[in-house]
């Protein structure tokens, strides 16, 4: 088809995708330049337009990490809450979606449906009772109080990738061990999970970058510096200059934030797109 | 064979009958039920608990001065529905209602405008040979930005010495009230969600056979008869998934607003900071009030695409029954999307 296509019409047949591919190329990657630009220019030149920072310096960078900003404790806590998100998700998600994507059960397709369902619901309908329930049990500024609210999202997000993932290896893998002599859960253990670490690692990715990003629950439930994520820090970023905001020193926190996801997206990004387009939506 | 009907969730409630049903013996039950556990119990807690719960909150008033008799009373007291008659009437009225025509109106442009630059990008990455591995790349990054990040970073391009400014060359003070924040907002949405609609509608795309349109050339179908009764049609169920999440991902919309325009902003404020506001301020029965009324209009959302589009969520399971049961002719009647984000199977062909 490829050849096809190319053959047919003249240059601009030819050239119109490529062209069109450059678009969405600038598209998606041009706001982001700006912002690694304007992380890299000088605080002083934070409103010079031009497209290359000249003169070249880290001095934005070197403020975020100034003591009192306490944002390097903000990417430990971020790490922290995204990290265990995702452990804990996989640990109870694994089994789930082995279950959906081999047993068959009476209301599986139900409860595949309660499980998608509940990705759906608006955060803050969640939060509000959540707050209220941690205010009472003295939860507010703890990791609890936001790596448990964040289940709600990660889960369901996990469960559905890893179902897909499972159902696209084929059944005559578990039968072959059974054949040899392994229970069901030694067929899982030992011949499954070894082949679907590629599948796994891709939904732990993913449901990492989606902790990692999250922002109300952390909002919401932390108003201790020490505890808030890299995320909330930013956005309450205040200048050392006072009442204009700085915006170059937050853009260099935002590419510290960005940086690691982007290059995991760009390593990845096969898998990725996989997991993603196979999985669910989000 | 009830296994292929396109809603999924029925067939699953039926008495087995067939053959296979032999294989949904007790023990397989027990054991699935003994699987799944952790994860619907996981679910109960942090999701069906707080829906119940706000319900609950929602009825009550917290403690306080009571402002008509000058007691202080402990603990919540009930009052009804006091906190929704109060969302409806008076100034907060005025505000509730701001507050859900700001999320509808985001809803709609948002997601329009994202269906139809990402359906585009779609087609033309599905178009182009080369640069196909560059493309994806750039196409993640916008999704892979925490909204936060992206929301300082619109705000920066929009400040009022700012790159927008510099490139319309304009003087528009963009993050202040009026329309002005509102098309920030929209664009800064836009930017980050319609490259990921253009990636599921490409995996649509890529599930079509290229002999569908090598048999419509034959037949003398122009390109664009052939997006419209070829392309839209096999990509339909893709494309109605991907729109139906972002619908419902635009109405608790939260971040953007708040961190790229601010709190207690009539142009931008949703519902969702509204609830937030109000929880904010310790005033737990508005705020689930709140918080409830827009897991309401979610719900209803939901249900009517659902119901008058035929979005089918669970499809890829249905899907992947009827492909494995079934010969591809004989696929599921028109107008029911019959598969998931997964593969587009022939329905309605």
């Amino acid at each position: 088809m490829a050849t096809k296509i190319r053959a047919e019409g003249g240059p601009l047949r030819k050239y119109a995708p490529l062209l069109g591919v450059a678009v969405i190329v600038l598209y998606c990657l041009l706001p982001f330049y700006w912002m690694m630009v304007s992380a890299l220019r000088r605080p002083s030149d934070q409103f010079d337009n031009s497209i290359i920072p000249r003169p070249f310096s880290i001095d934005n960078i070197k403020d975020v990490f100034k003591e009192g900003t306490g944002f390097g404790r903000g990417l430990l806590n971020s790490l922290l809450v995204a990290g265990t998100v995702t452990i804990l998700t996989l640990l109870i998600g694994l089994v789930a979606a082995y279950t959906l994507a081999r047993l068959e059960f009476r209301f599986k397709n139900l409860v595949l449906a309660i499980i998608i369902t509940t990705s759906m619901f608006p955060g803050i309908s969640l939060i509000v009772p959540l707050l209220k329930l941690f205010v009472d049990i003295k939860w507010i500024n703890t990791y609890q109080s936001m790596i448990v609210p964040s289940l709600s999202f990660a889960l369901p997000l996990a469960v559905w990738t890893l179902t897909s993932f499972f159902r696209q290896m084929p059944r005559e893998l578990e039968q072959a061990a059974m054949v040899d002599g392994c229970t069901p859960a030694q067929a899982f253990r030992k011949v499954i999970l070894p082949l679907a670490a590629p599948g796994v690692f891709t939904t732990a990715i993913i449901t990492f970058i989606a902790a990692w990003n999250e922002f109300l629950i952390a909002l919401a439930m932390v108003q201790q510096k020490d505890h808030q994520t890299a995320n909330v820090i930013i956005s309450q970023f205040t200048g050392a200059s006072g009442r204009d905001q700085p915006f170059g020193s937050q853009m260099a926190a935002g590419v510290i934030v960005t940086i690691p996801l982007v290059i995991a997206v760009l390593l990845f990004q096969r898998r990725i797109v996989a997991g993603l387009t196979a999985g669910g939506v989000k | 064979m009830s296994a292929s009907a396109p809603v999924a969730a029925r067939p699953a409630n039926e008495p087995p009958k067939s053959g296979k049903a032999r294989r949904h013996d007790e023990g397989t039950g027990k054991l699935a039920a003994l699987l799944l556990s952790p994860t619907l119990l996981v679910l109960g807690l942090v999701v069906m608990f707080p829906i119940i719960s706000a319900l609950r909150t929602s009825l009550y008033k917290p403690g306080g001065v009571d402002p008509e008799t000058g007691f202080v009373t402990e603990g919540d007291t009930y009052v009804g529905f006091d906190n929704y008659t109060a969302i409806f009437t008076g100034d907060t009225a005025e505000r509730f209602w701001n507050a859900f025509y700001n999320t509808t109106f985001f809803t709609i442009t948002c997601v329009v405008l994202e269906t139809i630059l990402g359906v585009a990008m779609a087609l033309v990455m599905h178009k182009a040979f080369r640069g196909r591995g560059i493309v994806r790349a750039s196409i993640l990054v916008p999704w892979a930005i925490p909204t936060v990040v992206s929301a300082l970073l619109w705000k920066w391009i929009f400040q009022a010495d700012g790159a927008a400014n510099a490139i319309l060359g304009t003087q528009i003070l963009w993050s202040t009230e009026g329309w002005q924040s509102v098309a920030s907002v929209i664009v800064a949405d836009t930017w980050k969600t319609a490259p990921f609609i253009g990636l599921l509608v490409l995996a649509g795309l890529q599930t079509i056979p290229a002999d569908v349109y090598e048999a419509a050339k034959v037949d003398g179908a122009s390109p664009l008869q052939q997006f419209r009764m070829i392309t839209l049609p096999l990509v339909k169920p893709a494309l109605l998934v991907a729109v139906l999440f972002r619908m419902l991902d635009t109405l608790r919309i939260f971040d953007l607003p708040f961190v790229l325009v601010g709190p207690h902003k009539d142009s931008v404020e949703t519902l969702s900071m509204l609830a937030y506001d109000e929880a904010f301020n310790t005033r737990y029965g508005p705020a689930a009030a709140y918080a409830t009324i827009l897991f309401l209009y979610v719900a209803v959302v939901a249900f009517a695409f659902v119901k008058l589009l035929g979005a089918d969520i669970i499809g890829d399971v249905a899907a992947k029954k009827s492909k494995k049961k079934k010969s591809s002719g004989d696929a599921a009647p028109p107008g029911v999307g019959t598969a998931g984000l997964a593969g587009v199977s022939g329905g309605g062909m």
